[in-house]
């Protein structure tokens, strides 16, 4: 499984989404810090949940950092999160 | 002192405390350097620490937060987040708000 099939798969369970990207970035991250060679470093997840709804932003942020910790502590560098509720995502 | 009391120490005694990549006039991120060029459209004085100079540095200030990544702003005392949430903040005029209201710039001109 690719991270990016990982992650989707760890964030569709954990809240059952209305709408999820999750997009491999690391190729315009090449020759900067942190890209590697074999690719799977940076991430951008846009997401929309009820799970978000009466949240702040940090908590948010925090609920999807907890969840890919494992991933974040190997070899992901950095995940560009955008976390909305559907009133949010209209 | 430990690295938990100088990230204390720090985010205590100065008002505005960006953790990031590189320093203000050279970030080595992209991510700390759109958090730099909003901190500088807001016009706000800040500190900037750089964590590539300290692995410590690096790893205790995501302790510190329970915050994976750089970078970290904090506003006295307080985390306010990171690249995405400066961002969004920023976008919303939250961000302007926030450091007026914490009296470390002047209120943004009614209309």
């Amino acid at each position: 499984m690719t991270m990016k099939d990982n992650i989707t798969k760890k964030l569709t369970e954990a809240f059952a989404p209305l709408s999820l990207d999750v997009s491999d970035e690391s190729h315009l991250h090449a020759g900067h810090m942190g890209h590697r060679p074999e690719g799977e470093t940076h991430f951008r997840v846009n997401i929309v949940s009820e799970a978000f709804e009466g949240k702040s932003r940090i908590d948010r942020h925090r609920m999807i950092n907890e969840l890919l910790a494992a991933e974040l502590a190997g070899t992901v560098h950095a995940l560009a999160l955008k976390p909305q509720t559907p009133k949010e995502a209209g | 002192m430990s690295i938990e009391q100088f990230i204390e120490n720090e985010v205590k005694t100065n008002d505005v405390v960006l953790f990031m990549k590189g320093t203000p006039q050279f970030p080595q991120c992209g991510f700390s350097g759109q958090v730099v060029q909003i901190l500088d459209h807001v016009g706000v004085g800040y500190k900037g620490l750089n964590v590539l100079e300290s692995a410590d540095l690096r790893d205790g200030i995501k302790t510190y937060s329970n915050w994976p990544t750089i970078p970290q702003l904090y506003v006295k005392g307080e985390f306010v987040g990171g690249c995405d949430i400066i961002r969004e903040m920023f976008q919303a005029g939250e961000l302007q708000s926030l450091l007026a209201e914490k009296g470390v710039i002047a209120a943004p001109a009614s209309a």
